[in-house]
């Protein structure tokens, strides 16, 4: 009974998400009772699914580049070469955390103008930090007898890290890349202060107008969004660490 | 004898190399929203003062380069800071004479990456010592007493972000008190509520995925969507029960991003809280239920001290990202550094989003350092070094 539910209901989300995107009309006289002297309950300055493949293609590239950035650098300060700069960069995690959202996105507003550049900026580096961080976990934390079994049998040190730390380690790293995945999601929103054309828009127009069936609309695509990747990218993760745990 | 390069000592030597020579100074501007001028070191500074700061950067890149004692290279760290700290003040009384109100000077990239090329140096001495916490508070304090009396003696007052802060030095302390307040105010109402939800949830399995799914849900909600959506049912309370608007309950303002902030910040506490309490060893339980121990006894005695660590852990968390999501309550009028961040924005004042960025990363930097020394401090001397 509980097994199949929760698939059910996601699917019904889905379902919901994308009815609502290809046509909104049907749903306007739920989002009605929320508005006032006839405003429109529904976003009426540009088309909702127009914006939210824009808003999942800022936050698809600025996590591709995130991946590259911050796997490559973790593989780097795990080799025997980048050892010097391990200390550090457990540091740099910890310190880049710190740093608001909103303090980067208008940070970078000065260097990049206002649009999707800084956005991306934003949520590259933002998205960083999670992947890295995961990484270096995944990385730093194998089972000594796995990687002197690899070593002993003759492994290069290339083939180690392709064949055995990098599959060893992939749940973990996906687990990051979930999280970073979701957080760029909703700070993806806060781009639409600088300009940049995501869901954010439709809530900020909502703030403005004062219309509650706009800030509604715009967050809840996002959340159903975020619920719905999040748990994709999780069943992911649990194929690969079933995967995994065969050949260890 | 060969010399040995150190690997991070190039890399920051070719940032400081770079932000040194080549990239600018500091911004010249004749108003504060027209293009600037940007000035090289040499240009920014009076003569000497400019060869003297290069001297500076010289010295310490020598002193990075090579492999020396870490206690030096902290120190060149140090040195290089308050050098430039203090040449970007004299580079703006130098470049815009006191008179002129209407110039601007800003720092401009090569002194943004000069800070960043030696906090880098600094982070990673620091990280090398291995301080013990309270030495760790001790640095954050003496490093914000030194920006502080830099500020008191007047030595940036010529700098663009002190003049956007001189024409409201009122609203200031008044938004930072509102981004205090907000942010430790929802902090404290989370673990207030929070800690008895996580103990329930360890004690009452049932309960314990319905509700840690609840609060996942809920930070999936963007801030900005969810301060606006609670923006209802708040006005809503404020008409309608007798006594909430005289106690400042508003469909818009701090109210909402009040509750806000409190609903993002259960889920660490309640989760973080959960996992605390099911890592105290099942030895510790009943050798505490042995020597007849109550429930209550055993609770507060043993399990709540020795999940201590971890339930800091999430009030940490909870603390940095409620200093930085604080800003967005401006966007519904509840104050905070947010306000200058977007003020800044809407009027492409740059200097003015750095009166708002700078404060809050400054607050968040500064939160984070001393709860991750609290969190160390709790930990059993045993266990040190295991917990991350």
């Amino acid at each position: 009974m509980r097994a199949w539910v929760p698939p059910i209901l996601r699917a019904v989300l889905l379902a919901v998400l994308i009815a609502f995107l290809v046509s909104p009309g049907w749903f306007s006289p739920l989002l009605k009772p929320l508005v006032q002297d006839n405003a429109p309950a529904i976003y009426n300055q540009g088309s909702l699914l127009t914006l939210t493949l824009l808003h999942l293609r800022i936050v698809a590239i600025a996590t591709a580049g995130a991946i590259v950035v911050a796997v490559t650098l973790a593989i780097l300060v795990t080799r025997p070469f980048g050892a010097e700069f391990l200390p550090l960069s457990r540091s740099l995690v910890n310190v880049g955390q710190t740093f608001p959202p909103v303090a980067v996105l208008a940070l970078a507003v000065p260097a990049l103008g206002f649009g999707e550049k800084p956005t991306l900026v934003a949520l590259f580096l933002y998205g960083l930090l999670p992947i890295f961080e995961n990484t270096l976990t995944g990385l730093t934390t194998l089972p000594v007898s796995v990687m002197e079994a690899a070593r002993g049998s003759g492994m290069t040190e290339r083939q180690r890290l392709f064949k055995v730390e990098l599959p060893l380690a992939m749940p973990v790293i996906l687990a990051g890349i979930r999280l970073s995945v979701v957080i760029s999601l909703a700070t993806a929103t806060i781009g639409s202060t600088v300009a940049a054309k995501t869901l954010g828009e439709v809530i900020i127009a909502g703030l403005q107008s004062n219309n509650i069936a706009f800030v509604l609309q715009g967050g809840l695509i996002v959340g159903a969004l975020a619920v719905l990747i999040y748990d994709g990218l999780s069943a992911i993760e649990r194929v690969l660490a079933r995967r995994a745990g065969l050949f260890s | 004898m060969s010399i040995r390069f150190d690997k991070l000592g190039v890399v920051i030597a070719l940032l400081v190399a770079y932000g040194a020579l080549a990239a600018p100074f500091a911004t010249f501007r004749a108003n504060r929203i027209v293009p600037g001028d940007a000035k090289t070191i040499l240009e920014a500074l009076p003569a000497g003062a400019g060869a003297a700061l290069l001297g500076v950067m010289v010295a310490a890149t020598v002193v990075i380069l090579l492999k020396t004692p870490t206690f030096l290279r902290l120190a060149a760290a140090a040195a290089s800071l308050v050098a430039i700290a203090l040449f970007i003040g004299m580079a703006a009384t130098h470049l815009a004479p006191p008179e002129n109100a209407y110039a601007r000077v800003s720092p401009a990239s090569g002194f943004w990456i000069l800070l960043f090329a030696f906090a880098l140096l600094a982070a990673d001495s620091i990280t090398r010592l291995k301080p013990r916490p309270v030495v760790r508070v001790l640095l954050l304090l003496v490093t914000l007493g030194g920006a502080a009396v830099i500020l008191m003696s007047g030595l940036w007052d010529g700098l663009s972000i002190l003049k956007e802060y001189a024409g409201r030095a009122d609203v200031f302390w008044l938004e930072a008190g509102r981004h205090v307040t907000l942010a430790l105010g929802s902090l404290a109402a989370s673990v207030i509520v929070g800690l008895p939800l996580g103990i329930l949830c360890h004690r009452v399995e049932p309960l314990r995925d319905g509700v840690l799914n609840t609060l996942n849900l809920i930070q999936t909600i963007p801030s900005i969507a969810l301060f606006g959506i609670l923006i209802a049912p708040l006005g809503w309370i404020a008409v309608n029960v007798p006594g909430a608007a005289a106690i400042g309950i508003r469909g818009i303002g701090a109210a909402p991003a009040f509750v806000a902030l409190f609903l993002y910040s259960l889920l660490p506490v309640v989760a973080n809280t959960v996992v605390g309490l099911a890592g105290v060893p099942r030895e510790a339980n009943e050798a505490a239920r042995g020597i007849g121990m109550t429930d209550r006894q055993r609770l507060f005695g043993i399990e709540l001290p020795l999940a201590m660590p971890v339930i800091l852990t999430g009030i940490r968390i909870v603390l940095v990202q409620n200093i930085g999501l604080a800003t967005i309550a401006a966007l519904i009028g509840g104050g905070g550094f947010g306000v200058f961040v977007f003020q800044g924005i809407g009027q492409t004042a740059m200097d003015l989003v750095l009166l708002g960025a700078v404060p809050t990363v400054v607050l968040a930097f500064a939160a984070a350092i001393v709860l991750d020394s609290l969190i160390e401090m709790n930990v059993p001397r045993r266990e040190r070094g295991r917990t991350a």
